[in-house]
């Protein structure tokens, strides 16, 4: 049963994502096109694109819009695709909520504790791998084009890429703004080809 | 005192209005909870931060729990979160369901041709930026490698690598620190 498998699939994210908006959109890539295959690659990377461009906390909009094309893709009416949206996002903050709750006072208390650090500074450099995963994962024919198919499209790909990642690097640029001048080229290359 | 549904209201815009993210609602939160409303001190709200941000889940929804727990407890937690997701869950659901109507549309596809490359860009370049930050040296760069390594290759759930991180974390310091101890 989706529904089931989709609650215990984010509230497993939710718990375990240490480290912001990008370790979780690895985390959620992982389980639900790698594990569940709810969707292709193609499929989540244009969820992803659509997330920044929205207002919110990115990890809730990935999480929303997933849960919904998860349960669409799956053949079952839009509205309880909307059900698995709200499901989706209500389970990925659920456990983080409710330790929040209880844990919340005494990790203040504890912040210095030296058995925490340890692990929290593991961890700080274990997800730059886990999104490094992602972003490999993610360098697909599907998302990039091929060589011999579609060479057109497998060159403009590779000079998007490297121009983004080459402006990312220097921080100031929005990612939103990336997008639309990403998406305006593609409409008019591939509007024209 | 705040009121649950000011709290609720307050949240409501600051999750409405930020692009870019939950780090992006950082400032956003302190001027309207620290300076406007003063429901905190400066120094409650960076308390709150860093706990936040270490506890797992989404930062901002954290921020939104600890600080609506703290101002007006349980109840107070839960009008903070469901503020600063609702308008976020709505617009992007509303675009889901938009979008899905026009996929096959050769624009549309056209556009989103051009935008794949740019998310994948999007998601690599953090893993540098963040590098600065997150206490990265020649001596522990190997985690990071193994880990990607792991998971591309082999297919190994990152959660599994999460949990062993956690536990190779807290037993490497308590080593680190017997030989200390007994040097």
């Amino acid at each position: 049963m989706i529904f089931w498998k989709l609650f215990y699939t984010f509230c497993k994210i939710g718990i375990f994502n240490f480290g912001g908006g990008y370790a979780m959109i690895a985390l959620i890539q992982n389980e639900v096109v790698e594990k569940q295959a709810w969707m292709t690659a193609q499929e989540f990377t244009d969820i992803v694109a659509v997330s920044q461009m929205t207002p919110g906390p990115i990890g809730i909009n990935v999480a929303t819009y997933a849960g919904y094309t998860a349960v669409v893709n799956a053949g079952y009416d839009p509205w309880l695709g909307v059900a698995g949206a709200f499901l989706a996002s209500f389970s990925v903050i659920l456990l983080p909520f409710i330790l929040m709750l209880l844990l919340a006072h005494y990790l203040l208390k504890h912040k210095d504790n030296r058995d925490l650090k340890n692990i929290f500074s593991t961890l700080r450099i274990t997800v730059l791998g886990l999104i490094a995963a992602a972003a490999l994962l993610l360098a697909t024919p599907a998302n990039f084009g091929s060589l011999s198919q579609s060479p057109l499209q497998f060159y403009l790909s590779l000079a998007i890429f490297a121009i983004v990642f080459l402006l990312s690097l220097k921080k100031k640029i929005s990612p939103i703004l990336l997008i639309l001048l990403s998406g305006a080229v593609g409409g008019i290359v591939y509007g024209m080809c | 005192m705040a009121g649950y549904f000011e709290l609720f209201w307050s949240f409501f815009k600051i999750g409405s209005f930020t692009l870019g993210g939950g780090f992006a609602m950082i400032p956003l939160m302190e001027k309207e909870l620290v300076l406007r409303k003063q429901w905190l001190s400066k120094e409650e709200f960076l308390d709150l931060l860093s706990v936040s941000q270490a506890m797992p889940g989404v930062f901002a929804v954290n921020m939104a729990t600890s600080i609506g727990y703290r101002l007006r407890g349980k109840r107070g937690a839960i009008m903070s979160v469901l503020g600063n997701i609702l308008m976020p869950i709505l617009t992007i659901l509303f675009l889901a369901i938009f979008i899905r109507y026009f996929r096959d549309n050769a624009v549309v596809e056209s556009i989103f041709k051009g935008i794949r490359p740019c998310v994948v860009a999007l998601i690599a370049a953090p893993v540098f930026t963040m590098a600065k930050n997150s206490g990265l040296t020649w001596q522990n760069c190997w985690i990071p490698l193994v880990a990607a390594a792991l998971i591309w290759l082999l297919g190994i759930s990152p959660v599994l690598i999460i949990i062993v991180a956690g536990a190779g974390g807290f037993i490497y310091g308590r080593i680190k620190d017997r030989k200390e101890a007994s040097a």
